[in-house]
């Protein structure tokens, strides 16, 4: 039976020898973290456990420990996003991490520099790891292969967005406990979410069922080749659901051949009070943000007291915390150059 | 898994058991010394709280507690993981498990005694203070330790030692409490004079 | 002047020969094809013994890139890249800088290939006036300066009247119309073919059937105005299946595949390798095998590389934002013969699909040995195993997806009328 992320692992006996000795200790992750597919319920969870202790010191009034001293994060956002750039800017600062951001308007990623060019000038002032949101799908994967310190993928075109998927799996576990067996529903523009991705690789790594539902332009019938269940309205989906998550629609789909209006899918694939009830009495509902309040999401649903999207926030700097710690304080016997 | 007849704790890679420092009843009597020896020296009861150092100092700390109890009235206790706060992570790595730190009280303006089972370098009661004081500004801390086995990289000193023993660096001590399963027990470990030289080295 | 090619085993699939012959060349023709040593009399000798002697592979869609992209390929480092692979006829695409619209163009390119060309090259017209799929080219005028046929390959002609009328237009002056036949709405921001690799990868899709429905659509505007059309670079189970009915029916169709479309699956993509990023894109393992069968049952007419060069500025950067495009020419041969000792063509219909295949199509003399022919050949060692190395490439590009890998077969020699272009003995001592 899984554990319950809340309860403490019991200990190994590798973990009970007295650290003086200086012993490595495994590493949990790989070097770089390009996203959750192909990760193990072990590594997941384990990440999520430290995720625990991380929130702890966010609770504490000092918000801030020395384990990451001297150490450089930097932060190459090739696409806005104010909300993931300071999660990981906080994430680094309360663990001592020194932060500089790159990208936005006025840098030279705008200036037709290339995402190679930038990112090896960026190396050549020896950050310890670089977190990098970009447009393109596979944009981590390619400068992983081309820069020595750890690449952290903070959202890559339609691929993953590993942080984000592993803070949602951080605050259904805290919601609910295990997540084998349970329901989440997770609606919207499937084909073009980092999102969905991250979330589906996690969630069926920790034994969660997953139903996704969109409109027929927005969903592919190849996620099923992934484990998840596939629904084209979204009251299936949902019908019993633990979990809810709700993605952003793009308000640009609107009048293309994608959507045909914006309140038309509020109408059909929108999550009011009433399709709330479909699902289990406790369940709770969620969304990556920002939110386009009123088509996605009805303010009461958003608002309302099953709405866990506040912690998602919180607990998105906890996580950031234990990647950084994990992928960031390496071992000599992972050298960076 | 024969839980029952499994070692408590593994012996470390290229190192064999030298010698017992302590056995049931000397530890016991050492952990006794040093309670009243707290005591003595903190004549406020309601004043001390025990914090004890995440793996080796939690169950004692536990014990001294009860050796501290003042009409069935245990001192609070509290656990400090220093994890996050180790200077050597360049080193080891990270560490794929970080324990909780459990400080269920205030702090501010109390004597807490950190307990941890062994002292050797320093550096983790170093780590140890840097957390606790991120919890608050006690009046005065004090350390309390079952083994002091010597070669401190820091100046640092205990207040409460249950044995001073002189070991080789090469040395390890291990305590093993009842706790865990079997018998109280503490035992310097030597290198095995086989051991490849780099092996397990600091 | 006369060469004698001897010894080797002849394969000539317009007279279905396949026997050991002596090659004897005057005048760069083809004067006889002798019992081997029974030519007393040679100004210059070849030794064929235990090789092959095929006709000079003619690859009727490569992208030269000159003029106007020069530091991705030229005519002469295209050319040279051709002799090495064993191929003597290019065909080269008109979607260069200036597209090959006009006399002007095609005469450049004609010169360039006169003077530092080493092997045969002949232009493709733009169908319409700068790829732009708006109005037809000066399709006769692109004739008499020299082009072979017309295509606006790399782009589709998605206006089906201008398609219609470039059909019936072009039947004026006997020249194949080439169509790369992609839906552009309905690939789109895609990168990959579709399915569940782009899905996971979170590329865009370029769908199968977006190929399909402009194959379906050329078989129709070629069936109802009995104009011949061609298809280039078939990727698909369906296309290949549309082909072979119409054939059947007798539509005047003719259909080309790659080596890396038949050889390599969308697999190839892996973590991001933009090396394996082509239009078409590979595609599944059933398409895969659909167009062996292609290969194998008639359907498909030639084997065509679609030599694509790109330099490190068009590849090496994010998948989604990087070109189009492999190299083809010096790996054409082995993967061909690949197929050959996996039992999926005759040693025969293998050098037909290399060379005659695309000669008919194209409507020119190529791709035979036969007495009073051009002498292009290219003497194969079919079992000589070498590594494709990128420093080795005679290419000015690098985009392979075949780099590293183990080849089986290669052209030691390729003669163009008569004239030796390439021989890895004489190379190998050079690089030595
Ligand atoms: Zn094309
Ligand atoms: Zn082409």
């Amino acid at each position: 039976m899984p554990e319950r992320a809340t309860s403490p692992r019991p200990p190994t006996s590798q973990e009970s020898l007295d650290f003086a000795i200086g012993e490595h200790h495994a590493p949990l992750l790989g070097k770089h973290l390009l996203g959750l597919e192909g990760l193990s319920r072990e590594q997941i969870q384990g990440v999520l456990d430290v995720a625990r202790r991380m929130k702890d010191v966010s609770e504490r009034p000092v918000k801030k420990v020395p384990t990451l001293r001297g150490k450089t994060v930097v932060c190459l956002f090739h696409e806005a996003s104010t909300r993931t750039r300071s999660s990981f800017e906080i994430a680094a600062k309360r663990l001592s991490a020194d932060t500089i951001n790159v990208g936005g308007s006025g840098s030279s990623t705008t200036k037709g520099e290339t995402l190679l060019d930038t990112a090896l000038n960026l190396e050549a002032m020896r950050p310890d790891a670089i977190v990098v949101r970009h447009s393109e799908s596979g944009a981590c994967n390619f400068l992983a292969r081309q820069v020595e310190c750890p690449v952290i993928n903070a959202g890559d075109g339609a691929h993953e967005h590993p942080s984000q998927g592993l803070l949602d799996l951080f605050t259904m576990q805290e919601r609910l406990g295990s997540l084998e067996g349970l329901k989440v529903a997770i609606v919207g523009d499937l084909l073009h979410s980092r999102v969905v991705r991250s979330n589906l690789y996690g969630l069926r790594a920790l034994g969660a069922e997953v139903h996704l539902c969109g409109p027929g332009t927005l969903i592919s019938p190849w996620f099923e080749s992934y484990g998840a269940r596939l629904h084209r309205r979204i009251e299936p989906a949902i019908e019993g659901a633990d979990v809810i998550m709700m993605l952003r629609i793009q308000r640009e789909r609107q009048g293309t051949s994608t959507i045909p209006s914006l309140r038309e899918y509020e109408r059909f694939f929108g999550l009011s009070p009433a399709r709330v009830g479909l699902a289990k009495p406790d369940v709770i509902i969620m969304h990556p943000g920002p939110m386009n309040r009123g088509v996605e999401i009805s303010p009461e649903v958003a608002d309302g007291p099953y709405s866990v999207i506040l912690d998602q926030v919180t607990n998105g700097v906890a996580v950031r915390m234990a990647l950084l710690y994990l992928l960031v304080a390496r071992g000599s016997d992972a050298p960076r150059g | 898994m024969t839980t029952k007849t499994a070692p408590r704790r593994r012996l470390p890679r290229g190192y064999r058991i030298a010698r017992n420092l302590l056995g049931p009843a000397e530890l016991d009597a050492a952990l006794g010394a040093m309670a009243s020896e707290i005591r003595s020296r903190n004549p406020e009861p309601d004043q001390v709280a025990l914090i004890g150092i995440r793996r080796g100092g939690v169950h004692l700390a536990n014990r001294l507690a009860k050796l501290l109890a003042v009409a069935g009235r245990e001192p609070p206790v509290g656990i400090v993981d220093i994890t996050l706060y180790r200077d050597d992570l360049d080193r080891v790595g990270p560490n794929p498990i970080v324990g909780s730190t459990e400080i269920p009280f205030e702090i501010e303006g109390i004597t807490v005694v950190l307990v941890d089972d062994v002292l050797y370098t320093g550096r983790t009661v170093r780590a140890a203070l840097d957390a606790l004081l991120d919890y608050g500004r006690p009046r005065g801390v004090q350390l309390a330790v079952l083994v002091d086995r010597g070669h401190r990289e820091l100046p640092i000193q205990p207040d409460y030692a249950g044995l001073r023993e002189a070991t080789r660096p090469t040395d390890q001590v291990e305590v093993l409490l009842a706790e865990e399963g079997g018998d109280d027990t503490a035992v310097l470990l030597e290198r095995e004079v086989a051991a490849t030289p780099g092996g397990a080295h600091a | 002047m006369r060469l004698v090619v001897e010894g080797g085993l002849v394969i000539d699939p317009s007279s279905r020969l396949e026997e050991a012959r002596d090659v004897v060349i005057e005048d760069g023709k083809v004067v006889a094809l002798a019992t081997p040593g029974e030519v007393r009399v040679a100004d210059q000798r070849l030794d064929a013994r235990g090789r092959w002697v095929l006709p000079g592979l003619v690859d009727m869609h490569v992208h030269l890139r000159e003029p106007g992209e020069e530091h991705k390929e030229t005519v002469a480092s295209g050319t040279h890249a051709a002799a090495a692979g064993g191929v003597t006829t290019v065909a080269c695409m008109a979607n260069t800088i200036p597209v090959n619209d006009n006399a002007a163009v095609t005469d450049y390119i004609l010169r360039k290939a006169k003077s530092e060309g080493l092997v045969n090259v002949l232009p493709i017209g733009a169908v319409t006036r700068g790829l732009k799929g708006e109005e037809l080219a000066d399709l006769g005028e692109l004739a008499e300066a020299g082009c072979i046929a017309y295509s606006d390959d790399g782009q589709p002609v998605m206006n089906s009247r201008l398609a219609r009328n470039a059909l019936e237009y072009a039947r004026s002056f006997e020249r194949l119309v080439i169509s790369h036949c992609e839906d552009r709405n309905l690939t789109r921001g895609g990168a990959m073919n579709e399915g569940d690799l782009s899905v996971k990868l979170g590329l865009g899709g370029m769908p199968s059937v977006a190929e399909d429905v402009m194959v379906a659509r050329d078989i129709a505007l070629g069936a109802y105005t009995g104009a011949r059309i061609h298809i280039a670079h078939l990727s698909t189970a369906g296309a290949v299946e549309m082909v072979r009915r119409a054939k059947r029916s007798g539509v005047q169709v003719t259909a080309e595949a790659t080596p890396h479309h038949f050889t390599l699956t969308e697999e190839a993509v892996g973590d991001y390798d933009t090396h394996a990023k082509m239009n078409p894109p590979l595609r599944s393992r059933r398409d895969r095998e659909a167009l062996l069968a292609g290969l194998a049952d008639g359907t498909i007419d030639a084997i065509a590389t679609d030599h694509a060069p790109h330099d490190a500025t068009c590849k090496h950067i994010e998948f989604g934002l990087a070109a189009f495009g492999v190299v083809g020419l010096e790996t054409v041969l082995p993967l061909t013969l690949d197929l050959v000792r996996k039992g999926v063509l005759s040693r025969t219909r293998a050098v037909e699909l290399l060379g005659l295949g695309a000669s008919r199509a194209l409507g020119i003399a190529k791709g035979t040995l036969a007495v009073g022919a051009d002498a292009d050949l290219a003497i194969v060692d079919p079992d000589l195993e070498w590594v494709f190395q990128v420093d080795r490439m005679r290419s000015k590009s690098r985009n392979s997806p075949f780099t590293g890998y183990k080849l089986r077969g290669r052209a030691v020699t390729t003669v163009v009328s008569g004239r030796v272009v390439h021989d890895t003995a004489r190379t190998q001592a050079r690089e030595g």
